[in-house]
Order: C-alpha cells, then sequence, then structure tokens
C-alpha cells in the first residue's frame, strides 16, 4: 500500500485532482451545515450578481446559488459514484462469466454490449429516465444500464488473456471450482484497469447527471448543477454568474476525478513494468 | 504392461482450425494415436521439438485439455471418461509442473495461499493446520518456512519452481507430469531442481512423465525414452537400449544436434543437420511424417505411413526398422552415450 | 597490435532508487578479426549488457557507460556522438538477438527491411538494393528467396525469421556481428542449422562474432575463446579448449561440471549451491565467495584482482595469487 501511495505521490496532477475532489466531498458533507439555506426558497432579489449581499448571487427566481451549489454537490457526487459502482459490479460479473466460459454466453454477452455501444448512451439514458420518471434513483439505474458494457468489454478482454495463463491452468489441474478461480486467482488479477475506468466513470456520470438535469429530466425534489444551468439558460446573457458557477463545478469536479483516475492508473501499472 | 501405473492408448488430439463454412475443415493434428505406459517409481521422459505434441500431451494426461480420441488409465482409474467420483480424485492421482516459473505461480497470492490452496480443496482443515502443513512442504523442496508471505515476484526462479513442485506434492499424486520444468532456468539452477526431482522420487516413490526438449536431461534422468514427432510416438525404448542404439533417424538426428560441449577442439566430429524446417501440422506430410527432412528417405516413405512396431523390445516408428545397422550411429562420439 | 575490437576496463551501471546496479564492473577482453569470442554467462552476469554497450544501446535513461573504452577500428565507441554511433552500428557492428521480432518491423516485408538497411549506409539505387536483400536472402539459404522477400516476418517459420535477421545484419558487410543468444529460442535441430550457417558466413565473409550465450555446449560448438561473466565481471579468459579443459575459476569449474551432462541415470547431478546475488546486495570481496566450494577467508572480504596466465588467458581468483595476498 505504502509503494503504492509513494508512486501516486508522484504525479503531481493527480495529487491536486484528488485534494479537489476531496473538497468537493468535504462541500457536499459540511456544507448544509454552514451555509443553511433551502436551495428551492426565494430568498432574496432575483438577478443579484455574486460578491453582493449573496455570495455567489442569486437565480431567476431569487434562489440562493451558493445553497445550490451546496446541495448540488452531494446529488451529483452520489449519482455519480454510486452508478458507476452498479456499472462496475454489473459489469464485472458478466465480463467474468463471458471471458472465462466463451462460448454462447460470450456471444450473447458481445451482442448485448453491441447493441449498447451502437446507441448513443445519453440518448438512451434520457429514454430510461423518460419512461420510468426522474428521481435520483431511476437516473442512477438509468447511468447505470447505459455504463456497464464498456466495463464488461473491459473485463471480458482481460479474463480472455489470463485463462490460459500457466497459474489458472494449475489452478484448474489441482481441481480448483470454477467460481473460485474466477473469484480469487483471475479476478485480483484484472481488476487493476477496472478500478481506473470506474473511477473515470464517475466523472461520466456526473456530466450525464447534469445533462439529464439540464433537459428537466433531473429528480424534481433534489437541486442539481445541472438544473441549475438549465433554469439559467434563457438568462444568459444578462446574467453569466447563473450558468457560470455550476458549470465551472462541473467542470472543476469532472477534471479532478480525470485528473485523480489517471494518476491511478500509473500507479497500478508499474507493477507490470517492474517486471 | 499390466503392472503400469499410467497407460495411454490411442491418444489422438485434433483441433479444429480456419473458417468451417465452405470446403473441408482443417485440423491441428496435435497428437495422432500415442500410446505409451508408465510403471511405478520411474520416470517416463517424452522428447521433442516444437509441434510434436508433447505439450498437449502433458495437459491430457492432468485433463486440462480433452482427446478427440484414446483412453487414459491411471491406478486402474479411467481418466477419459472418468465417473462423477473419479473426477473429483484425479487431482489427488496426477499434477502437473508447467515450464515457467513466472507465469505458473498468481502474481497477487502468497506462497502460502498458493500452495495451501490444494490443501484446502482435498484436506479439510484449520488455517493453522494448513500453515503447519505448508511449511512441511516447503521444507521438503528446501525453501524457509519465512518465505510463506512472501509474494511470487520477491522470488528468483529456482525458487518458484521449487515452489511450484512443492503445490504439485501437496496431495501426495502419484504421477508427476513435468512439462519442461528446467528449461527457463540457468544452468547452475537446473541442476538443483533436477536433484529435488530425484531425491523426492526416491523418498516418494514418485513416478514422473518428464517433458523436454533436451536429450542431455533424458539421459540423465529417464527410465524409458519416448521420442515424439509431428503429434507421433517415433520410438520408445528403455534407456539402456537407447544409449546403446538409437533406431529412428529422426531421434539420431535430435541427439546429434544437442550442442556438447565435449566437442570443443576434439576435432568437430561430423554430424546430421536436417534440412528445412519442422512442417506444419496442420497438414503433416504423407507417408512417413519425418520424410521430408530425412537423410535416409526412400519412396516408400513418401507413400507409406509406418507403424509403430517392436523391434527387440523397443517401439520404433519406421519403415527401416528391423534392419540391422541401420541408421549408422556413426555421428555420436561413443564418449559421449556414457 | 591492434585488435578489432577491445573493450578496455568497461563500467555499466544503472542508476536506480534502492541503489546503484553495477551491471557490468571493469570488464576487458579483446576480439581479433575472423575469431569467435563467446560471452558466457547466467541471469545477472552482465553479458547481454556489455553487448548493448558495444552497440551503444544502453537504455538510458537510467543506464549510463560508467567507464571504460570501447575500442573498434581505431575509435572508441564510447565517446563517439550518436551521429557518427549511427553510421557504425548496422553497417560495421551488427547485432542479432534472441527474439527475431526485435529486430523485424511486423508491418514491414523482409525485403524492404533490408533495402532500408542498405538504403542507410550504402549507395546503392532502391533496385540495387532489392537485388542485394535477394542474395543475401540466398546466402543465409532462405529457399525461394525471390519470393520470400516480398513475404512478412509472420509468413516466415521460426528458424526462417532467424536467418532473415541473420540476412539485415549482413547487409553492409559488417566486420563485427554481436550474436545476442541468437539460439536460445530455437528448437534444436534449427538451432544447428543456424551455428552451421553463422560458422560458415564467418569462415566465407572473414567476420568476428561476438556471442553471448548461456549455453557452454553451444559455446564448444563453434567458439574459439570464451569470456566468463559472473556478478558483472569477467571471472575468467581463454582459449575454449583450455577453460573447458582446466578451469581456472571455481564458478567456471561449477559451470563446466554442472553443463556435463552425460553422466548415468541416478547419479546425482554436480550443484552450484545457492543464487545468483542480488545486484543490490553484492558481498564484500570476490561476488561468487558465497557459492565457492574453495573459498578461503580472505574471500569474503578482499576483491581478487586478474591474473595473467598467458596471452589472453586470465582469470580473477584470490587462490591463483602467487603467493595467496
Amino acid at each position: 500500500m505504502r509503494e503504492f501511495w509513494r508512486r501516486y505521490r508522484m504525479n503531481r496532477a493527480a495529487v491536486g485532482g484528488l485534494v479537489v475532489v476531496v473538497l468537493i466531498a468535504a462541500l457536499a458533507v459540511v456544507g448544509p451545515f454552514v451555509h443553511d439555506v433551502d436551495p428551492f426558497e426565494m430568498m432574496g432579489r432575483p438577478y443579484s450578481p455574486p460578491f453582493g449581499e449573496f455570495l455567489l448571487g442569486t437565480d431567476v427566481s431569487g434562489r440562493d446559488i451558493l445553497a445550490g451549489i451546496i446541495r448540488g454537490a452531494p446529488v451529483s457526487l452520489l449519482i455519480g459514484v454510486v452508478a458507476s459502482l452498479a456499472a462496475t459490479l454489473i459489469g464485472v460479473a458478466l465480463g467474468a462469466v463471458a471471458g472465462y466460459y466463451g462460448g454462447f454466453i460470450d456471444d450473447a454477452l458481445m451482442r448485448t454490449t453491441e447493441f449498447f455501444l451502437t446507441i448513443p448512451s445519453f440518448i438512451l439514458a434520457v429514454v430510461i429516465v423518460a419512461i420510468f420518471s426522474p428521481t435520483v434513483v431511476t437516473i442512477t439505474a438509468a447511468i447505470a444500464a447505459v455504463s456497464w458494457p464498456s466495463v464488461a468489454r473491459l473485463v471480458r478482454g482481460e479474463f480472455i488473456a489470463q485463462r490460459e495463463r500457466e497459474y489458472v491452468q494449475a489452478s484448474r489441474a489441482i481441481g480448483m471450482p470454477d467460481w473460485e478461480i474466477i473469484l480469487l486467482q483471475i479476478l485480483p488479477n484484472a481488476l487493476a484497469p477496472v478500478i481506473v475506468v470506474s473511477t473515470l466513470m464517475v466523472a461520466t456520470a456526473i456530466l450525464t447527471e447534469s445533462g439529464l438535469s439540464f433537459l428537466g429530466l433531473g429528480d424534481p425534489n433534489h437541486v442539481s448543477w445541472g438544473y441549475m444551468i438549465g433554469v439559467a439558460r434563457t438568462a444568459l446573457r444578462v446574467a453569466w454568474w447563473m450558468t457560470a458557477i455550476p458549470g465551472l463545478m462541473i467542470v472543476i469536479a469532472v477534471i479532478a476525478i480525470n485528473l485523480a483516475g489517471e494518476g491511478l492508473n500509473d500507479a497500478l501499472n508499474p507493477k507490470l513494468r517492474e517486471r | 504392461m499390466s503392472d503400469a501405473l499410467l497407460e495411454v492408448r490411442g491418444l489422438t488430439k485434433h483441433y479444429p482450425v480456419g473458417a468451417r463454412l465452405f470446403g473441408e475443415k482443417k485440423h491441428v493434428h496435435a497428437l495422432d494415436d500415442v500410446s505409451l505406459s508408465l510403471r511405478p517409481r520411474q520416470t517416463l521422459a517424452v522428447v521433442g521439438e516444437s509441434g510434436c505434441g508433447k505439450t498437449t500431451l502433458a495437459r491430457c494426461l492432468v485433463r486440462l485439455v480433452e482427446p478427440t480420441r484414446g483412453t487414459i488409465r491411471l491406478a486402474g482409474r479411467n481418466l477419459t471418461e472418468p465417473s462423477a467420483a473419479e473426477r473429483r480424485e484425479i487431482p489427488r492421482l496426477i499434477q502437473i509442473v508447467f515450464q515457467d516459473p513466472y507465469a505458473s505461480l498468481n502474481p497477487r497470492r502468497t506462497i502460502f495461499q498458493t500452495v495451501g490452496d490444494p490443501l484446502r480443496l482435498h484436506q479439510p482443515s484449520s488455517r493453522a493446520e494448513r500453515r503447519e502443513k505448508v511449511a512441511a512442504l516447503l521444507a521438503s523442496v528446501g525453501i524457509g518456512p519465512q518465505l510463506m508471505d512472501r509474494l511470487p515476484h520477491e522470488l528468483s526462479g529456482g525458487q518458484r519452481q521449487r515452489i511450484a513442485i512443492s503445490r504439485a506434492l501437496a496431495v501426495g499424486p502419484r504421477v508427476i507430469v513435468c512439462d519442461e520444468p528446467v528449461s527457463a532456468l540457468d544452468v547452475s539452477v537446473q541442476a538443483q531442481v533436477i536433484n529435488l526431482l530425484k531425491r523426492l522420487q526416491a523418498e516418494l516413490g514418485m513416478s514422473y512423465v518428464f517433458i523436454t526438449h533436451d536429450l542431455r536431461l533424458v539421459l540423465n534422468l529417464a527410465d524409458t525414452v519416448a521420442v515424439m514427432y509431428l503429434g507421433q510416438v517415433v520410438e520408445l525404448a528403455e534407456i539402456a537400449d537407447f544409449k546403446a542404439r538409437i533406431k529412428h533417424p529422426y531421434s539420431l538426428a535430435l541427439f546429434s544436434a544437442t550442442p556438447r560441449a565435449a566437442r570443443a577442439g576434439a576435432g568437430k566430429p561430423r554430424r546430421i543437420v536436417l534440412a528445412g524446417d519442422v512442417p506444419s501440422p496442420i497438414d503433416p506430410p504423407s507417408g512417413c511424417r519425418f520424410h521430408t527432412r530425412c537423410p535416409y528417405v526412400q519412396p516408400v516413405c513418401r507413400g507409406t505411413e509406418p507403424e509403430l512396431r517392436a523391434i527387440g523390445s523397443r517401439l520404433v516408428r519406421c519403415h527401416f526398422a528391423d534392419q540391422p545397422g541401420f541408421p549408422p550411429q556413426g555421428a555420436i562420439p561413443a564418449a559421449a552415450m556414457q | 597490435m591492434s585488435a578489432l575490437l577491445s573493450v578496455r576496463d568497461l563500467s555499466v551501471h544503472f542508476p536506480t532508487r534502492q541503489g546503484v546496479v553495477r551491471a557490468v564492473e571493469e570488464v576487458s577482453f579483446d576480439i581479433e578479426a575472423g575469431e569467435t569470442v563467446a560471452l558466457v554467462g547466467e541471469s545477472g552476469s552482465g553479458k547481454s549488457t556489455v553487448a548493448a554497450a558495444i552497440m551503444r544501446i544502453i537504455p538510458s535513461p537510467p543506464g549510463i557507460i560508467a567507464g571504460g573504452e570501447i575500442l573498434f577500428e581505431g575509435r572508441d565507441l564510447v565517446k563517439l556522438p550518436e551521429s557518427e554511433m549511427r553510421q557504425v552500428r548496422g553497417s560495421r557492428v551488427a547485432m542479432i538477438f534472441q527474439d527475431p521480432m526485435m529486430a523485424l518491423n511486423p508491418v514491414h516485408s523482409i525485403g524492404a527491411q533490408i533495402v532500408e538497411a542498405l538504403m542507410l549506409h550504402t549507395a546503392l539505387s532502391r533496385r540495387q538494393a532489392l537485388d542485394r536483400a535477394v542474395e543475401l536472402l540466398e546466402l543465409v539459404r532462405v529457399p525461394a528467396p525471390a519470393t520470400r522477400v516480398r513475404q512478412y516476418p509472420h509468413n516466415l517459420s521460426g528458424g526462417m525469421r532467424q536467418r532473415a535477421m541473420i540476412a539485415m545484419a549482413l547487409a553492409c558487410d559488417p566486420r563485427l556481428l554481436v550474436a545476442d543468444e541468437p539460439t536460445t529460442a530455437l528448437d534444436v535441430t534449427i538451432q544447428a542449422q543456424v551455428l552451421e550457417l553463422i560458422g560458415e558466413l564467418q569462415a566465407r565473409l572473414g567476420m568476428a562474432v561476438l556471442l553471448i550465450t548461456h549455453d557452454l555446449g553451444v559455446v564448444g560448438e563453434i567458439a574459439d575463446r570464451v569470456v566468463v561473466m559472473y556478478g558483472g565481471r569477467k571471472v575468467e579468459e581463454g582459449r575454449v579448449e583450455e577453460v573447458f579443459r582446466a578451469p581456472l575459476h571455481p564458478y567456471a569449474r561449477g559451470l563446466m561440471r554442472v553443463s556435463d551432462w552425460e553422466g548415468g541415470t541416478g547419479l546425482a547431478l554436480p550443484e552450484i549451491p545457492g543464487t545468483v546475488p542480488s545486484p543490490f546486495a553484492m558481498p564484500a570481496g570476490c561476488s561468487f565467495a558465497p557459492r565457492c566450494d574453495v573459498a578461503i577467508e580472505a574471500c569474503a572480504s578482499r576483491k581478487p584482482l586478474l591474473v595473467v596466465r598467458g596471452p589472453a588467458r586470465s582469470a580473477e581468483c584470490l587462490l591463483l595469487e602467487d603467493p595467496p595476498r
């Protein structure tokens, strides 16, 4: 573990990204207690610019933008992380089985993932959310549903590469049952790229969620940064801060996660290079 | 042959290859009608070069690969079509050690976990009991117990191979298939591992199927030799007979081609250098598969495939095997055969 | 008397986070025109690093040539600027590898690759270079060379790829061929073919060969002289017959015993106990002492000096020093 952190620390951009992610998470957790303002309530004069009575100004309906940023953070982060986790679990399970057994199971998986890859994932997410009416749960599920195929393909590839390796053959020769080989023998060796992809998927999930909220398909009970951009779209020319500030938060969050995730890649891979 | 521990009869393995829509299917003839046997406490060496089928044979023996045809019987059990009970027993009867010590141990699992796996699967025991047994197993191959919690990449090739051997020994098999176990090791380490295998055989009564391309090892280790070429056994003999006389031209060329330090400065004796490359196992040559490279090829060799027949106490697959003085052994210095 | 290649006190170091790896330490030997010198050793001996140093292809960073000279045709290759070294590499000194796919580009035809080497170093036109490529393939006994010249590496068998690589190396008529384990990955019957080929070509072209190998059998077959390396140092050197018949250094003796497999069934093989020391934990004193069967107390603390027993015949061992220190 120590070795991993040492390598990770060498990539300063990655460490920077990680710090920002932690700060945003802190904002999400602590913010509502420090700045206890309802983001949906009209707090003051609409169209107030930042650094006036309100730190980040107000939106078209006079709602506090700072409160929106603070309350929107946990929504984005949570949906991003949970959707990514769900997609990873599904993708790993299906990819592992398909990669290990090959044959019909593999063909079935491949056709399924190809189906998902030919349809633009965002459009598909829109359709799913629209059908099931938008809540945090359906949005998370929709994002997970369009994200798992790429994980599955990655895991399948790793399993195909590993299953002919001699340590797997040796495990079969000593009579190890298949499920044990998949879980205990191959999976630990296949996880490194999966961890990286999952981390980067969080960023994509946040973008997707923001997009859905922008279109008005977000959960109406929760503020989201995408929603804030959406309602301020018409006021873009006169009140840039209403779209720019939440937009900037999305950009910062996504870049930070990407940097942190890429650092993971470099830190995990040298194990292969060291040999 | 009734006292044989392991009996292989007519083992055949064909892999389909290429497009299957139109035209005839092509197959890789990895193994064709291979028969051999192994007696208790003995070593059967299987020698050959790439494409001869020795690796496929190894995998069929431990059931990593299903043969297309043929039977394998081990201590009375049927390995090729085992009953459910027999299937569970097989890993306790026959095990395998692979060539590459860097690939045969899971890089993410400690030595204790790897060697403990077969114990965990076949002998229910507590973790403490397993630690004791693993320590004992490692000691028997010369690995100290302090290495139990290390990962493979922290150890040398020779150490890893010894650990692979201890894993194979864990549940006390009767037969160990050694698939080129020392080819990837330094010369000085090879001797250590070979000596270990010999000691284990003497102490535990193991039988080995020892697969190699290095004839020098064969001369040192084997009780019986099987020479393979393109999926077939071309010569099968007791080691004493083999040392006295080699009856198949390919076996002779193989032996002659083996570089020998003893040749240095001794006025290099003429040796047989075969022309051409090993033919592809997808389309083996007609007639005798060796005829494309054989220095003694005759018209009959191109047309008719020779049977593996008994010449004295050995088996040879050659039309001229019964001719005395064939093939001429002149290319092998007598001193090298002791 | 100038030898074709003269390596003098060559040292190659790899600084790493855990310390400096002294891959090659003060190695000296000569190669005369037309002779075959074998560099023998096991993993960690530094033999491949010496070859890479001669070709100036040490990966740098992190590797550096920390000292010494490599004199070739009157020039010190160590001090040569890269632009001049590029003219030497591939045309005056050529290299072949264990894996032909290290030298052959899978997406170019064999002919194109040989032509490229020719165009870089000679004044031949493309047409002439292509003809020469076919000639070279014929020289290395590739059947149907005119057809093969257009084929790609994956169309050729392992033995033929090796020969194509040799043809590419010989294209510009090098004076020295550096062969790094050229037959280790080949079947033994193919190995015999390739070794015979190298011997023939050497006789025909008057080329010198530096053969890197761990297989003493191969050394016995084709080398004139042998340099034995252990732990980055040269421990013994001499004509092959001399070293094989009467090795001076305990490691060389051990290698000879271990490589002589011809013992009967049932006898234990002679072993060299222990393992090669880690480059980060080299023993003080003689690096072979922990495994040596004749080591004396002084061996653990004093580094042995090179003892010369004749022209190009030497070994590094305290016990050879007369009287021992």
